[in-house]
């Protein structure tokens, strides 16, 4: 288990307070002015040393991509960009920092800010968190009025200003361009990239967008070493990551652990062992709802990383980790996702606006055995006709967990739905099958 | 995508009362000049609060008009996000999350205790009108289920009887306190706590 003095976020559970005197007690704000007075490219390269990689779900390199900023800022200023608006479900990490650990945002925002030549940076909050957004407000209220932020922000000589934009209920707005495109007052739909919005992003300006948990760890990266941050975890998968534990847990919870820990450890020792004991485990999904579940076989040795969890075909995505036991039906939960992703669809794609209603129909209907027999090859067919079909990555998001479920689970898909196909039936449905296919002559 | 239609019934004017105003002008001026636009999100936050819980076509109108730009972006945003309730809702909007993570640890009980104590439909009213309840996608408290939102806060690690209790004190006008229902703190693992512990002692 990582040693307590390692732990980033260690005010996780607010057991000390969330204002800037507590903060520095804890290390914050401490010596901001000597960080940035080491310059950008130490900044960068510090960064790139220690192999951050995003916490939002992708996981792109930090330092590589704050590199493509523009060196000199030109005729438009640059952004940015905090996404805050965690949507995944499973995913509750974010909140967290809101609300008990804003300065560590605050800080690395005016950081990152200095790094990349911003001096405007929004923060975009999903609007169910009105409160915590509140909160982080209050903070950055406290921090204007202690010089922390503002002109010549800590004594750094930068000036900086933190604005909050709440979100408003879209899953959509989590994609980087979707979220520009909501601050810019818009519909939250994702835009084609090229052009990536490190050079046109926010009103046609360089911005740099990068999840709450990435900014937040970066002051303490930047003192304690990239070589420190780089020493834990594994090659190309360092450092530390707030796990979220739900589900058919005994004690679900979150928790910040080193990467590349062992699944079983989580489960086992943070969140209390699975209900009913660890045989009765049916599946988890390891990264947020988008990424595909991954059955009890596998748990046993399966360690939490970037690159062990692709191997699997599965990947670490926001580290909300759903465990299902043998109680639950894992079709109908597969099923509830779908209607997620059809719920949540922007509909720009016609794939992925038509593709997630057809996936949750099938599903629902797969969980009360009303398919039929060829409907479970369709519905893989269907899968493959969204992901890399669409302007984002929500068509792979949502196409995933679906395959991730025929992959794993197609026996028992095929067990409870062994109706014949209709055409073969004959059935007289004119609204179900193309009725020339009936007869045989014409078909 | 999801189904959203403005009511019927739509009161024939809006407009900003003073301290709407007075908010919206501090929001406008967080973002550049000529950018504006940006601020439609928030307008139309204050005035679904201004406006008990609910935004008319009137206030649509209105903001475009504040914001200087067409009516059809204003009523694009409003129908895009789902947050934005284009019909009444009452004092209290009850929303349950019922995505999978909260589903597999009992949400359904959490809607039954809706349909018992508010009304058998999703946004249907109750009977004072002062309440109305819906199923939501995930609201980011997965760790906490299963749980739902009363207009700003979360009550969570709930079941049936708490929902009850919940929903029977804000039918009597009462707003009950938010966060766990089950005495935990936060998100931390309930008496198995592992981490940070000096720091919980001290």
């Amino acid at each position: 288990m990582l040693k307590d003095q390692d732990r980033i976020f260690q005010n996780l559970y607010n057991d000390k307070g969330s204002d800037v005197a507590s903060s520095k007690e804890r290390g914050d704000w401490v010596n901001t002015k000597e960080i940035t007075d080491k310059g950008r490219d130490w900044i960068i390269n510090e960064i790139k040393e220690s192999q951050l990689r995003g916490r939002g779900g992708a996981g792109f390199p930090t330092g590589l991509k704050w590199s493509f900023a523009p060196k000199e800022v030109g005729s438009r200023p640059h952004y940015l960009v905090i996404n805050g608006d965690e949507s995944e479900p499973g995913t509750c990490k974010d909140r967290d920092i809101l609300r008990f650990e804003p300065h560590k945002l605050i800080e690395g925002c005016l950081i990152t800010s200095y790094a990349v030549q911003a001096h405007v940076c929004y923060i975009y909050i999903r609007g169910e968190y009105f409160v915590d957004g509140q909160k982080l407000q209050a903070a950055i209220d406290e921090a204007y009025e202690k010089k922390l932020l503002g002109k010549n922000a800590a004594g750094t000589g930068w000036d900086l200003d933190i604005y909050i934009h709440y979100g408003a209920g879209a899953y959509i707005c989590g994609e980087e361009t979707a979220l520009l495109e909501s601050i810019e007052g818009k519909k939250g739909q994702p835009r084609l990239k090229p052009p990536f919005p490190a050079l046109i992003g926010l009103y046609g300006c360089p911005t740099i967008i990068n999840n709450v948990e990435t900014i937040a760890v970066v002051p303490t990266i930047l003192r304690r070493g990239g070589k420190w941050f780089a020493s834990l975890g594994r090659e190309k998968n360092t450092g530390t990551k707030i796990f979220c534990i739900s589900g058919n847990v005994n004690t679900p919870c979150n928790v910040e652990e080193e990467m590349n820990i062992p699944l079983k450890e989580l489960i086992e020792v943070h969140a209390g062992g699975v209900i009913g004991g660890w045989d009765n485990l049916q599946a988890v999904i390891p990264g947020g709802s988008s990424m595909p579940l991954i059955p009890k076989e596998k748990c046993e040795t399966l360690t939490m990383d970037f690159d062990s969890l692709m191997a699997e075909k599965s990947g670490l995505g926001t580290a909300g980790i759903v465990v299902i036991n043998k109680d639950q039906d894992i079709i109908k939960c597969m099923a509830r996702i779908a209607r997620f992703y059809k719920h949540e669809s922007c509909g720009q794609c016609t794939p992925c606006r038509e593709g997630s209603g057809w996936m949750w129909r099938m599903l629902e209907r797969m969980a009360k055995g009303d398919a039929t027999k060829d409907e479970v090859d369709m519905l893989g067919d269907v899968t493959n006709q969204i992901a890399g079909h669409t302007i984002c990555a929500f068509g792979e998001g949502s196409s995933w967990p679906v395959q991730g479920l025929l992959r794993h689970f197609k026996k028992e898909i095929e067990k409870r739905n062994n109706l014949d196909p209709i055409v073969q039936k004959k059935n007289n449905i004119p609204y179900l099958v193309d009725q020339h296919l009936l007869d045989k002559k014409n078909a | 995508m999801s189904l959203r239609r403005p009511a019927k019934d739509q009161p024939e004017s809006f407009k900003f009362n003073a301290s709407s105003l007075e908010a919206a002008n501090v929001i406008v001026a967080k973002y550049p000049e000529g950018k504006q636009q940006s601020a439609v999100m928030a307008l139309l936050y204050i005035a679904q609060k201004q406006n008990n819980n609910w935004i008319p076509l009137a206030a649509m109108k209105y903001i475009a008009k504040f914001l200087d730009m067409p009516y059809i972006k204003v009523y694009e945003v409003a129908t895009f996000y789902t947050m934005y309730n284009l019909a009444p809702v009452g004092k209290y909007f009850v929303q349950v999350c019922t995505t999978t993570p909260c589903m597999i640890r009992g949400a359904n009980q959490l809607v039954e205790a809706c349909k018992e104590k508010i009304s058998e439909n999703e946004f249907q009213l109750s009977d004072d009108k002062s309440c109305s309840w819906t199923e939501v996608e995930c609201l980011g408290a997965c760790v906490n289920a299963p749980m739902m939102q009363i207009n700003d806060d979360y009550y969570e690690d709930l079941n049936k009887q708490k929902t009850l209790d919940i929903l029977d004190k804000i039918l009597n006008g009462e707003t009950p306190k938010p966060g766990s229902y089950r005495g935990r703190v936060n998100n931390e693992p309930e008496n198995n706590r592992k981490t940070l512990v000096d720091l919980k002692n001290a």
